[in-house]
């Protein structure tokens, strides 16, 4: 008979083993698929490869695209990690990229030391009562909470595109929806030739991992995460801890939304979350949930998105057949969470019995 | 007139919607949180659209659309069923993997209309005695086949839950996965079964858009149907009946914003598209607010079933 059965917590080699071993079967699969459309699929992973690192400037392009991932990333790994499913990144994004330009396009001749911090802020707030929303719903009522931000996604998606096509629509665009670029006072500066978001960004990979580590707060989150009835036992107030916590996984995504609003579009459009939101639930479960790692995977995300730009041009490959790279190193590596929990069991229906006697005896 | 002629453009619009919602609530139905959607959608479109060019015949188009479906939602079940993977992250990835897929495929379908035979068969048909009645004859039953096959699929998925007996036997899976596993259903047959079922009509709706909606091939056909759908599955209660209307209701929000233009009445379109979103959200509350078991989502949706952990 086959049986599954769960096996202890395997070492940490163990499952950077399976980890591995996933993404080189995915890649064996990625080398049969560019076969198939008749290119050479080492030519192709070096240009892909060439188009991440080639220069300087492609570089700093992966780094950039980086940003935002790991960034959201963070703001969903605070809100998993209570078990809180918090799909609505994309649309805090958005919400936090509002409210700081709403700053930027309201006060631009504010000097660019105060009005940046304005920003910061304004975009934490954004996303974090946009994330706040179904929070207080679900601690008052128990509306799930996964399907409330997934609405929430396209509420502010519409919301931004009303804005880029309605009021605040460029009137000097000639008609072309956009909205006016910011003054160079809220756009975020450049530091070694990356935008500063880097810097933000290393800052709270380290805070978010002291925080859930060391932190009295990050400590309850965990526990909540684990047994809320635990956490009630213990005298925690579930209630409060849970809007203390997607408050901050909202503030970080629409930290994510500002810094791309400033940095990188210098305006606010539909496109500034563009599915990294989405992104980010994958990134932030793929790297177990652990804010050092969550820096790698999105490294490595940026770096097919960006190469698999790259491809495009060199190869005419199609921009999707990267996506389609992505989605199946995604299954694989999912499906092969399975071996680091549990152990299939080939045994004989009779040997099994008498393992049970032989433990009774 | 104006508005019977609105009425039957909102039963067109909201098919699509139609055949996903009722394919994600027998997904649903069985435990399992699907957000794959709009990727299945998007296979069942580019499929469908493909075979459909290739063979001029209906049938195989969709005989097309609903394997690429079912071929997708073994992915989702494979992996979330048997190997117990986080079903929403894995919901996800089968979204970007449809999406690629879609339009990778597609790019050689670019511009592409759907052959004269399949657009003749999918073209309207007044059903006799039906058709003439008023009112509800022009917006219900002068209609192409495929529609007549979504109100079918929604009444025959109503009678399979609530009338039959494997009906039954699935709402106890999604309910209560150990209870059904100790009365004797196989828990993991039926959540293969109803997840590929279910991923196959997503792909219909999709092969609606490309081959009768549209009728031609463009880029992201589906344009975020399938995540109204996946909300569809909520304001409907999990009730593949008050899907139907649900639909018809969203399709209608869907193409009343361009009607409304005409007659010069200042609301935005987009602040229109929102009002799906925020029904939506205004049921989930109040169904959560009523605690009522009936109209509530599967009790195991989302979680899934390990044996030992009982």
């Amino acid at each position: 008979m086959l049986r599954i059965i769960k096996k202890p917590e395997p070492s940490k080699q163990q499952l950077v083993a399976i980890k591995i071993t996933a993404v080189v079967l995915a890649f064996v699969a990625s080398t049969v698929f560019i076969l198939s459309l008749g290119h050479n699929p080492f030519s192709v992973y070096f240009s892909m490869l060439e188009g991440c690192f080639g220069s300087l400037y492609r570089f700093n392009e992966t780094v950039v695209k980086t940003i935002p991932l790991a960034i959201t990333s963070l703001g969903i790994l605070v809100a998993f990690k209570m078990k809180f499913w918090n799909i609505g990144g994309e649309g805090q994004i958005l919400m936090g990229a509002f409210l700081a330009s709403f700053f930027a396009l309201k006060f631009p001749d504010m000097p660019i030391g105060l009005l940046i911090p304005l920003m910061i802020a304004a975009g934490m707030v954004g996303g974090g009562i946009w994330a706040l929303i179904p929070a207080f719903f679900k601690a008052r009522l128990g509306t799930n909470e996964t399907l409330f931000t997934l609405m929430m996604n396209y509420i502010a998606l519409q919301w931004v595109t009303y804005l880029q096509y309605g009021p605040w629509k460029d009137p000097n665009a000639l008609g072309f929806p956009k909205i006016p670029n910011f003054s160079s006072n809220a756009v975020l500066p450049s530091v070694f030739g990356i935008h500063a978001g880097w810097i933000i960004c290393l800052l709270l990979i380290a805070g978010v991992y002291v925080f859930m580590k060391y932190s009295k707060k990050g400590f309850e989150i965990s526990v909540i995460g684990e047994s809320e009835t635990t956490a009630l036992y213990a005298g925690m107030n579930v209630k409060k801890i849970t809007l203390i916590a997607i408050f901050m996984s909202g503030a970080l995504c629409g930290l994510a939304g500002m810094i791309q609003a400033s940095a990188v579009s210098n305006t606010l459009s539909i496109e500034v979350a563009g599915g990294v939101g989405y992104t980010a639930i994958i990134v932030a479960w793929l790297s177990g949930l652990s804010a050092p790692i969550i820096l790698l995977v999105s490294f490595l995300f940026a770096t097919l998105v960006q190469g698999g730009a790259y491809i495009q041009t060199a190869f005419q490959i199609p921009q999707s057949a990267a996506q389609i790279l992505q989605g199946m190193i995604l299954i694989f590596v999912l499906g092969s969470e399975f071996f680091s929990k549990y152990k299939i069991d080939i045994k004989k229906e009779k040997s099994n019995n008498n393992e049970d006697s032989a433990r009774i005896a | 007139m104006a508005l019977i002629s609105f009425l039957a453009a909102a039963v067109q619009a909201g098919m699509p919607l139609l055949f996903a919602t009722v394919g994600e609530i027998i997904t649903e139905k069985s435990g399992n949180l699907n957000l794959g959607v709009e990727g299945l959608m998007l296979l069942g479109a580019v499929a469908g659209f493909q075979v459909g060019l290739i063979t001029s015949n209906p049938f195989l188009a969709i005989i097309g659309a609903l394997l690429a479906g079912a071929a997708g939602a073994f992915i989702f079940a494979f992996l979330t069923v048997t190997l117990r993977a986080n079903q929403v992250v894995t919901g996800l990835s089968l979204t970007i993997l449809g999406t690629g897929v879609a339009s990778f495929t597609g790019q050689s379908l670019m511009g592409q209309v759907v052959p004269e035979g399949i657009s003749k068969f999918f073209a309207a048909v007044n059903i006799p005695l039906l058709g003439s009645i008023p009112f509800i004859g022009p917006m219900l039953f002068q209609q192409s086949i495929f529609v007549y096959m979504g109100y079918l699929v929604a009444i025959a998925a109503g009678v399979y839950f609530y009338k039959t007996r494997l009906g039954l036997n699935l709402r106890v899976v999604g309910e209560n996965p150990a209870a059904a596993d100790a009365s004797g259903i196989n828990v993991t047959l039926y959540k293969y079964v109803h997840i590929i079922v279910g991923g196959a009509l997503c792909a219909l709706g999709g092969a609606y858009l490309s081959l009768v909606y549209i009728p031609s091939w463009q880029e992201n056909v589906t344009s975020g149907r399938g995540w109204i759908a996946v909300a569809l599955v909520i304001f409907s209660m999990w009730n593949p009946y008050k899907a139907m209307l649900s639909a018809i209701f969203f399709g209608g929000l869907d193409i009343v914003g361009f009607r409304i233009q005409k007659f010069d009445i200042a609301i935005s379109q987009y602040m229109i598209d929102m009002l799906p979103y925020i029904a939506t959200i205004v049921v989930l509350i109040a169904v959560s607010a009523k605690k009522s078991k009936e109209n509530m989502a599967p009790q195991s949706l989302g979680e899934p079933y390990f044996r030992e952990d009982r």
